[in-house]
């Protein structure tokens, strides 16, 4: 090698003064979140979330199956049930936080597998291009031609009910518009100079993929993924509340909603509380989304 | 140099200084225009339509013309980004592609290309010393040596790998983005570099260190080069021959100083009386060419060149002109051109 350095004057030893400097991507997206107040709350309420999910049987004040034909439909407020009982007299908080368990899981879970395989598929599809991409796409044009609440419904239903199968229907649901999303961003980067770059290297397709394509796909179909969970858990919620996912007497928000839909002459208030529990988790869940998304928006 | 194969990429010379590095034979690209799932237009863009030419061993060759000539396509036929509609490409004596002939992956190794966008095409998740140091690694080279390797060439190109290696390419400016590019192409032990606009993006003072660290290297490690580009000053200063290209052919081919002194294609001379001069005296009166050049994807029968040019007559639009020699090394594609020289 004659690679050492001759007298060569050493043009550029400084570095541009700049804060950000030596940081890297996402350490820069990273602080870009910290500074934006609406994510931070979003981070702030998931996290009690899921806390109080994962803590459930410890904090929660009541046993969750535990009913009592006495004290049905206690309004929010009562003494021994600060947020009411619900139809069958059992503690709402409680199954409430219960229920977040449930919830999160299946808005999440199907979210996650559709990601994986999602983006493998629009990786292959936009990488390889040509015929296979027309193929793959095509195909999955035919599911995303249906509304998602259609689809889901049709394939909890074929699939038959069950917590795992409505789990399946969603992460169908959701790949094909996963595989939009990175096929398009996979397209973009293909045709970028770093690829032609890596290629004239001579590395294989899966290691120019492995190492120069998916670090800049993951992100964008992460952010649209993100959005993905609060959809996740309000068709979720439906397909329990159309008797297609969680059975009773299994806590969780759709459901309660199902059940509690009776009361909401008698109780408005309680018969709303797992709408709201829905609504501010896929609300903190998009909010958030929103602000990966806009951190993510710094070039440099 | 180290004799150890992992540690030295360098293939070696095989025919000897006379043999070219590089030939290029009848070389073609048409792209398809899009034109949907059943129906097929049948209109082609004539990107490259028949492109011939050698690169000597240490030369620079440069490649001139205006947008949409070719010039660009060319260049990643020759690398073989994509795949040619024919036309053949020897590489040291040895028909890349071939079964017996040179291996695709061995030919990455003596050819290398520095793109324009100095930004697009470093990845921007990668710090620029691994960026360096891939290449080799994926031709089997240690990671350990690679990294050593990619440091000492950072240092070679003038970026200190104390305070660049571990940054991205965001936080560097345009030059560095460009050197690291350089050395990227370097850590393969190339013969061929190939420099596709690779200056065109930048300001003159930081074009000017790159063109020297260009010219540095290549005395350095006998490199050889196909540069391109569409500023005439520059490849004056770089290109030992010129090759001028108008939609997709070459019209003129010549020593770099016998081509600016006495251009012999009717093209050439309206490229060359564009390019502004300080000097008053040199002005010339010819006017610059007027228009944009036809659509390559029906170019005028005959001569490409009839419809802008000063010169044409009947015979342009019925006869394709061929390249001939006029002087030693000189040649164009005119029909009229004994009368020009």
């Amino acid at each position: 090698m004659n690679t050492a350095v001759a007298a060569v004057p050493l043009l550029e030893s400084s570095a541009p003064a700049s804060p950000v400097q030596g940081l890297s991507y996402w350490a820069l997206v990273l602080r870009q979140l910290q500074r934006d107040p609406v994510a931070m709350t979003a981070a702030a309420v998931l996290l009690l979330l899921v806390v109080a999910a994962l803590l459930a049987p410890w904090i929660s004040p009541a046993d969750p199956y535990k009913a009592s034909m006495l004290k049905r439909l206690l309004p929010p407020g009562s003494p021994g049930h600060w947020l009411g009982t619900d139809e069958l007299g059992r503690d709402m908080l409680t199954r409430l936080i219960h229920g977040g368990r449930m919830s999160l899981v299946i808005g999440v879970a199907p979210v996650l597998a559709a990601f994986v395989i999602g983006t493998g598929i629009g990786l292959v599809a936009g990488y390889v291009g040509g015929w296979v991409n027309m193929a793959i796409m095509r195909t999955l044009d035919v599911f995303y031609a249906f509304p998602s609440v259609l689809l889901a419904v049709a394939i909890a239903g074929a699939l038959g009910p069950g917590m795992s199968n409505s789990m399946i229907a969603l992460t169908m649901v959701f790949i094909p518009q996963v595989v939009r999303v990175a096929e398009s961003v996979t397209t973009q980067v293909r045709h970028l100079d770093y690829v032609d770059a890596a290629r004239m290297s001579g590395d294989s397709a899966l290691g120019i993929i492995r190492h120069h394509v998916l670090g800049n796909v993951l992100g964008p179909v992460f952010v649209y993924a993100t959005g993905l969970v609060s959809v996740s858990m309000i068709l979720a919620s439906g397909l329990s509340f159309l008797g297609l996912g969680v059975k009773p007497p299994e806590p969780e928000w759709g459901l309660m909603l199902n059940t509690l839909r009776s009361a909401i002459y008698s109780q408005p208030l309680l018969a709303a509380l797992p709408g709201v529990m829905i609504f501010v988790t896929s609300m903190a869940f998009n909010l958030f989304a929103d602000g990966i998304r806009s951190a993510m928006d710094i070039k440099r | 140099m180290s004799a150890d194969p992992i540690l030295s990429l360098a293939l070696p010379d095989k025919g000897g200084p006379a043999q070219p590095l590089l030939s290029v034979m009848g070389l073609r690209k048409h792209f398809a225009l899009p034109g949907g799932l059943l129906k097929r237009n049948g209109a082609k863009v004539r990107a490259v339509d028949g492109v011939s030419f050698t690169v000597a061993k240490g030369e620079t060759l440069g490649v001139v013309g205006e947008s949409g000539c070719g010039k660009s396509t060319t260049a990643r036929l020759v690398a073989r980004l994509i795949e040619p509609d024919a036309g053949e490409l020897v590489f040291d004596g040895e028909a890349v592609g071939a079964q017996t002939g040179l291996a695709l992956k061995d030919l990455r190794r003596s050819l290398q290309m520095v793109f324009q966008d100095s930004y697009a095409s470093l990845n921007p998740r990668m710090p620029v010393a691994q960026a360096v140091a891939y290449g080799p690694q994926v031709h089997g080279m240690p990671a350990p040596a690679a990294r050593l390797r990619a440091h000492d060439l950072l240092a070679r190109v003038g970026l200190a790998p104390t305070v660049f290696a571990q940054r991205y390419p965001h936080e560097l400016s345009g030059g560095q983005r460009q050197r690291v590019n350089i050395a990227r192409a370097l850590a393969f032990e190339p013969r061929l570099l190939i420099l596709d606009e690779s200056v065109a993006a930048l300001d003159k003072s930081v074009q000017a260190q790159v063109l020297n660290l260009l010219q540095e290297l290549k005395a350095e490690r006998g490199l050889t080069y196909l540069f391109i580009s569409h500023d005439l000053h520059v490849v004056h200063y770089l290109a030992d021959r010129v090759m001028v290209m108008y939609l997709g052919i070459i019209v003129e081919t010549g020593p770099v100083e016998t081509l600016y002194r006495a251009p012999r294609h009717p093209y050439t001379k309206a490229l060359l009386s564009a390019v502004p001069s300080l000097d008053p005296t040199r002005r010339t009166q010819q006017s610059p060419l007027a228009g944009d050049p036809p659509n390559p994807v029906n170019p005028p029968s005959g001569c490409r060149f009839r419809d802008r040019c000063p010169l044409a007559q009947a015979r342009c639009a019925s006869e394709v002109p061929a390249l001939r020699e006029a002087n030693a090394g000189h040649w164009a594609a005119c029909h009229f051109d004994e009368g020009l020289a």
